[in-house]
């Protein structure tokens, strides 16, 4: 109970002190619509194309939503030293982490659904599959969260977590089948897409709003889950061996 | 809740490396319940690395360490919820006022909201920041933030209380209170460990005191048994006006059995292993046309034994004459 009362202290604190923030909220909403709008007046097709384009929104939602706070709460409270005030907390640090990178899964959750809502005024969202599509959502985000944070806990100042999240974010996007199929790459650059976290949730988006995976849903959402918990775990080692040292 | 006797803090063998640097070298100290309890050191001497590894910031290569009898060795964690740390830079949020820090930081410890806030409460009126409590932490001066930090240290009432140069860089003033806070404190049964560079603060507050150098400690002792090793040693400083110049040297030329340092512009100190005799001394430096405005007797201190225990002023000395030597 006493370490729950932390938990949602500290998710509470976040929330208020980053996320509820006037800049991070336009920043939520504004980039979601800049993406949509250009991928739909880029794609000149009208109409048609924004049930095809609905997937690659979301995920580059999830995605920049997710990742680009944690050098804000983690890495920039570490530099900070408020991050030692969490560290001497008797909390498990699982425990803390989870904390800390709660409110970052819930942002951008909240950013996925911002294309979701924009497309409802375009589309008929009637034959998406919503029970596959929304764990999707939250394990993408949860995905992109620990990516976030692994980079976050990897670097020690808040520019080389904003450098270090670009040089993983941008090649994912064009590598994971969101807007090029996986097919149509190079087949030396192949290994590289099916070794990303977001290769496997572009497909149950696909899947969920075309009905067109090309993988088994079950082997989609378990290596999204594989690659939560190794991402979160390796995440906890840095931290006790260069945090904790 | 103890082990051996009554300790608050037992370490046995601590050891921790930085590279090549022997952050802390082997150390063994302990510290009774309720005791004030002083690490006394130069800066990098290993008293703020010694603290991140009692409180679970940092790891020991070697070594024991028991807080409130629970070994804390192998999990840090395990008595965390004993201690309250105020660290040598005041490390709160400062987008949130000085309410709400301390609101948080008591849910960090599991306090249920009524409870954090009224201890909240009851803290801001008891360091005099009733008046700022719905004001940004950002905004507060120095002295109000370190307050502020030594209020969050203990919003949970901690029994064992580590503070590490909690004076450091703040107005006169608001040193005196934040001293007085931390008598009070111990005063109400809190243990504290307490790091300071500050000599005559540890002398001030401390019923105990280690002094460390190079990651050793080199000494522990109460504050008299420390100061009992001034006894019988005696020291006058003169305030001499106009030819201060090579006074020292000609003062032990012609007072083998006296000591004597330059301590400031234009004064110099002797000392002796028996009383010393002031009228000969004035005497002397007025013949060499000197003019001597005062002569005060001076309580040997608690600096000239740190000095006398660790030779670290030696040491400097012998490091600027190598320096100069090998220059030249």
């Amino acid at each position: 109970m006493k370490a729950w009362i932390a938990f949602w202290n500290i998710l509470a604190k976040d929330f208020r002190a980053y996320y509820l923030k006037p800049p991070n909220i336009s920043w939520g909403l504004i980039f979601p619509l800049a993406w949509t709008g250009m991928f739909f007046i880029r794609s000149g097709a009208g109409l048609d194309s924004v049930p095809a384009l609905l997937p690659g929104v979301i995920a580059v939602s999830v995605l920049f939503g997710t990742t680009s706070l944690l050098s804000v709460t983690v890495t920039f409270e570490k530099k900070g030293r408020s991050f030692e005030r969490l560290l001497l907390a008797p909390i498990p640090l699982e425990l803390l982490m989870l904390a800390k990178t709660a409110g970052a899964i819930l942002f951008g959750v909240a950013n996925a659904f911002v294309p979701v809502v924009m497309a409802a005024f375009l589309m008929d969202l009637s034959a998406v599959n919503w029970p596959t599509l929304i764990p999707a959502i939250v394990l993408i985000a949860i995905s992109s969260t620990f990516l976030g944070l692994f980079i976050a806990v990897s670097v020690s100042e808040v520019f080389e977590a904003q450098t270090f999240s670009n040089f993983f974010r941008f090649p994912m996007l064009f590598l994971c089948g969101l807007f090029f199929p996986i097919e149509q790459l190079p087949v030396w650059l192949r290994p590289l897409s099916y070794a990303l976290p977001l290769t496997y949730g572009a497909d149950v988006l696909h899947g969920s709003i075309h009905r067109l995976p090309h993988m088994p849903l079950a082997l989609d959402f378990g290596l999204l889950a594989a690659f939560c918990a190794v991402l979160f775990a390796l995440s906890l080692r840095n931290i006790r061996r260069k945090w904790i040292a | 809740m103890t082990s051996n006797g009554n300790f608050a803090i037992e370490v046995r063998g601590l050891a921790k490396r930085f590279g090549e640097v022997q952050a802390v070298a082997g150390t063994d100290f302990e510290v009774r319940e309720g005791e004030l309890f002083g690490f006394l050191g130069p800066n990098g001497a290993g008293k703020t690395t010694t603290i991140n590894m009692l409180t679970g910031l940092a790891r020991a290569d070697a070594g024991t360490i028991r807080i409130a009898g629970i070994d804390c060795s192998k999990n840090p964690k395990a008595a965390q919820h004993l201690m309250g740390v105020v660290p040598d830079e005041s490390n709160l949020y400062p987008e949130l006022s000085g309410f709400d820090n301390l609101s948080f930081c008591g849910a960090l410890y599991g306090m249920a909201k009524p409870v954090r806030e009224a201890r909240a409460r009851e803290l801001l009126d008891r360091f005099g920041l009733a008046q700022a409590a719905g004001r940004k932490f950002a905004g507060y001066s120095r002295g109000m933030k370190r307050k502020l930090t030594i209020a969050a240290g203990i919003i949970h009432a901690p029994p064992i209380l580590f503070l590490d140069e909690p004076t450091t860089g703040i107005d006169v003033a608001s040193a005196r209170q934040i001293r007085q806070l931390i008598a009070d404190l111990n005063a109400g049964g809190t243990t504290i460990f307490l790091t300071t560079h500050y000599i005559e603060e540890a002398e001030r507050l401390c019923q105990r005191i280690a002094f460390i150098v190079q990651g050793r400690i080199v000494r522990t002792d109460t504050v008299e048994d420390l100061m009992r090793q001034t006894d019988g040693r005696y020291a006058v400083q003169f305030a001499v006006s106009n030819g201060a110049a090579g006074l020292c040297e000609a003062i032990v030329a012609e007072f083998p059995n006296l000591q004597c340092q330059a301590v400031a512009d234009g004064a110099v100190r002797v000392e002796s292993r028996e009383p010393v005799r002031i009228g000969p001394v004035v005497r002397f430096i007025e013949d060499r046309g000197a003019e001597v405005s005062e002569a005060r007797k001076i309580r040997p201190s608690l600096e000239d034994v740190f000095v006398e225990v660790t030779g670290i002023e030696a040491t400097a000395m012998k490091q600027e004459k190598a320096k100069m030597g090998a220059g030249a």
